[in-house]
């Protein structure tokens, strides 16, 4: 495992069980600060699990995770609904808000947690959808009446509306057309890009497209971490269940 | 199978029913408590209570009109031909009126919005939360609770007294007209013992159940809302389970209410 960074997250023998079901077992890795990092894994591996973690909606069985320098389990329920305005998140299928407009998603959480007034929200809510490609006609259309990748659009314009420090992407490219995807992973590096300081955080299976944008790949398989390296390294890995699924 | 085996696997299957139900009604009574502890906290969402208060009373105004009017009307006639008998037909009015004030105001109320809003607050609830859309409110630090429950349970709070008290009065209004024009009891006689045997008492306990069966929907029509897993068949389960139980709860609770009601009013 990788050490001696500037981590964004640490986690630290983190133990998740449900029952008697292990869903995370033991894991013990940091993810760097300023970095996109991608956990990978095959469908009932942990992945959200530990996303769920990360954002202190889910208690550990034992363990510790410490976000920004805060160890998640000293915060109080008040804190840490504080604290996960640090997060900005792109929900797999967008999770607009289907009773608000485009604008009216973007500009929801700047009207619950900042002082500015009507005409200011409204220049940062511009800028933020003009910037991930959102045109105005588009504005002031519902979530229904919007593509699919102009959702994923709205949501990330939504997740960066507090300029977050962490960003999280979960399954970004699931379930989207090839041109989509290709779109969705170039708004991620430029995202990722203009922010400078930003960590990013990809949960997704499709290997190909995080092999492209990131800079470190964890592999989770059965609630354990069994790989994580660098992208050119990962790439060259040789153990047996990365072998698998790179070559799938 | 022998008998024994058969009286077990009985036994057994009444045994889950009975833990599933307490475990039930333990899940919907803490689910309700936590709506002392967040109605009183910042930030007081005014805009968000206002649209459930128009959708829970504003949109029901026709159909508690028309059920009340309705209600009145039929009742009229129905005590008219019984009273007529013993020749007591001038307390037509007095009747319908504590009829309605005292029970059928309140419960049909309560089971129009436990139709009405109750399963459109699970089914509301219950599509944001398989759609990530509660999920994304708990990630940007607002909690889903305070959200979507505290304002529509205020609301359905508030709201069902004021529908009571509109369905009762609509409903003397049908019994009225019927009474004095289709029956041909006389006005003045209708009006003057509706004053004599129509007290205080009768309007405040209406009043108080009205207040609690609103609760009581609304409590269990986000509930269930929450409660929602498995996409949209989760969805349609919620919605009708919320619509079941909310009309159930509103029936027994009814024979509680007054039996303890007409002991302290």
């Amino acid at each position: 495992m990788m050490e001696n960074m500037d981590d964004a997250i640490q986690i630290n023998d983190l133990t998740k069980t449900f029952g008697t079901a292990t869903i995370l077992n033991g894991l013990d890795f940091n993810i760097p600060k300023g970095k996109i990092t991608s956990i990978l894994g095959f469908s009932g591996a942990g992945k959200s699990t530990l996303l769920k973690h990360i954002l202190g909606l889910l208690q550990p069985t034992s363990g510790q995770i410490v976000v920004l320098g805060k160890d998640l389990a000293t915060l109080s329920p008040v804190q840490l609904r504080e604290f996960r305005r640090s997060f900005g998140m792109l929900f797999q299928y967008a999770a607009l808000f289907d009773s608000k407009t485009a604008f009216g998603n973007v500009a929801f959480p700047l009207r619950e947690f900042t002082n500015l007034d009507e005409t200011q929200i409204e220049k940062r809510v511009s800028d933020l959808l003009l910037s991930v490609g959102i045109k105005e006609e588009a504005f002031h259309r519902l979530p229904s009446e919007l593509s699919g990748g102009m959702r994923k659009r709205v949501g990330l314009a939504r997740a960066l509306a507090l300029s977050p420090q962490i960003m999280l992407y979960d399954e970004p490219t699931t379930g989207l057309d090839p041109i989509t995807t290709k779109m969705v992973n170039d708004l991620i590096v430029e995202t990722h890009n203009k922010n400078r300081g930003m960590t990013s955080i990809i949960i997704s299976h499709d290997i190909k497209a995080t092999l492209e944008i990131s800079d470190f790949i964890a592999f989770l398989d059965r609630g354990s971490i069994v790989e994580y390296l660098p992208v050119s390294e990962f790439k060259k890995s040789t153990n047996p269940i990365v072998q698998e699924f790179l070559n799938l | 199978m022998n008998v024994a085996n058969l009286g077990r696997r009985y036994t057994e299957k009444l045994g889950a029913v009975i833990i599933n139900a307490i475990d039930g009604l333990g899940s919907v009574s803490y689910f309700g408590s936590k709506f002392f502890y967040w109605f009183m906290k910042p930030p007081f969402r005014l805009k968000l209570f206002m649209e459930q208060m128009y959708f829970i009373g504003n949109k029901s105004l026709f159909i508690i009109c028309l059920s009340g009017a309705f209600t009145g009307m039929v009742m009229a006639y129905q005590v008219y031909f019984g009273f007529k008998l013993i020749s007591v037909d001038s307390l037509v009015g007095p009747v319908v009126s504590i009829t309605l004030a005292r029970e059928l105001g309140p419960v049909l109320t309560g089971l129009i919005v436990a139709g009405r809003a109750g399963a459109a607050m699970a089914a509301q609830i219950g599509t944001m939360k398989v759609t990530e859309q509660v999920d994304a409110l708990e990630v940007m630090g607002i909690d889903s609770f305070q959200y979507l429950a505290v304002p529509r349970i205020i609301a359905g709070t508030l709201s069902l007294p004021m529908l009571s008290s509109l369905f009762c009065l609509v409903g003397n209004v049908g019994s009225f007209i019927v009474g004095t024009r289709a029956l041909m009891i006389d006005e003045a006689v209708y009006l003057s013992k509706l004053g004599e045997f129509m007290f205080m008492e009768d309007m405040t306990q209406g009043v108080i159940k009205a207040f609690v069966f609103g609760f009581v929907v609304a409590v269990i029509g986000t509930y269930f809302g929450f409660s929602v897993s498995k996409g949209a068949e989760g969805v349609g389960r919620g919605t009708n389970l919320a619509v079941v139980w909310g009309m159930i709860s509103v029936l027994i609770l009814d024979y509680f209410l007054t039996s303890f009601l007409v002991h302290i009013l």
